[in-house]
């Protein structure tokens, strides 16, 4: 098996590289049709609502915590707080709670 | 050049949560690739050749039945399906005349994070921006793979499991403030999740691997958003610029 092991891994790197790469390389102009511009305009914030929840509340070590990260993470994006303090506090959150929770019980 | 310097630094700063979050979970692979008898070489290899999460988790089912290299290609065509969406959104961000190795390059980057983080960006997306968010994502990536297989309790258990929320709390702070401003993003975020949840629950649905839940929420949702709100990219259209 370890010798084909690499030989597995160049397969599974070829084919998602070029799953990202074509249409990166074959799309160059502009796209000027509305219907399809509003499409790829709307696809981020779908997938990422799509990988966030329920995702996010199996992702720790309890429910409870993940779904406190989901809170404290949407007050503080509403703020306008950065990625980096956002995604921070949800760490802390998760930390901090879940050593709460062990601690209680 | 200075300015490209400017992009790489501050690419590398908003990379900073994808490379935390990259670690804790690419930590689990590390040993979930040691379980599947996988070495610590290959495992980093695949870390670094491949950049992507769901696919590498399911490699280790299909290395470990031995099965055909067909086989892999079709897991991987499918599981990864996503990033040819997410690369089709990518492709407009770009600058039409920017040289071709840079699109080879961003190429190799394009995960759900870095899109996440480059596609609502406001403006053109430089390369260098791009290389800096990859510069952050693919050393978290593979150094957790290394962690992870070589030493599966270097990181106490709470500590992973807190740093594994990194993600989602990117992606919230990357979908919360558009959608404050417009009230249609807020109702694309929330049909989204309230959709993705149904898709976990629903017997028949929760079987769809998350990354076809991925391409068929996202072409559903998004399709019916163009067809209702078609001038929205206007609004929002800072992009256009």
């Amino acid at each position: 098996m370890n010798d084909n092991i690499y030989l597995y891994i160049l397969v599974m790197a070829g084919v998602t590289y070029l799953i990202r790469m074509l249409p990166l390389t074959l799309i160059k102009k502009e796209i000027k049709n509305t219907y399809i511009k509003s499409f790829l305009y709307y696809v981020p914030y779908v997938t990422l609502s799509v990988m966030i929840f329920p995702a996010i509340l199996t992702a720790t070590a309890s429910a409870w915590s993940g779904a406190a990260a989901l809170v404290a993470a949407t007050v503080l994006a509403y703020r306008g707080k950065s990625l980096f303090q956002v995604s921070t506090a949800a760490c802390a959150v998760v930390f901090v709670l879940e050593w709460a929770l062990e601690f209680l019980l | 050049m200075n300015d490209k310097i400017q992009q790489f630094r501050s690419g590398l700063k908003d990379g900073v949560p994808i490379g935390l979050g990259y670690l804790a979970v690419s930590f689990t692979f590390g040993i979930m690739a040691k379980k599947a008898e996988i070495s610590t070489l290959a495992a980093v290899v695949m870390s670094l050749t491949n950049l992507t999460s769901a696919g590498q988790f399911a490699a280790l089912g299909v290395i470990q039945n031995g099965a055909p290299f067909l086989e892999m290609a079709a897991v991987q065509l499918i599981i990864n399906l996503r990033y040819c969406l997410m690369s089709c959104s990518l492709s407009q961000k770009l600058d039409a005349k920017m040289p071709f190795f840079h699109r080879f390059l961003i190429s190799y980057g394009v995960t759900d994070e870095v899109f996440g983080v480059s596609a609502c960006r406001e403006g053109i997306l430089g390369p260098f921006y791009a290389y800096g968010l990859i510069g952050a994502a693919v050393p978290g990536w593979t150094l957790g793979t290394l962690l992870g297989a070589v030493s599966g309790d270097l990181l106490p258990a709470r500590l992973l499991s807190a740093l594994s929320v990194a993600l989602y709390g990117m992606f919230l702070a990357i979908v919360i403030p558009p959608a404050r401003e417009s009230r249609i993003l807020a109702g694309v975020v929330l049909v989204s999740m309230a959709a993705s949840f149904l898709f976990s629950r629903i017997p028949m649905l929760s079987g769809i691997s998350s990354g076809f839940r991925v391409i068929i929420l996202t072409v559903v949702i998004a399709g019916a958003a163009a067809c209702l709100f078609p001038a929205e990219e206007k609004q929002g259209g800072k992009d256009v610029s």
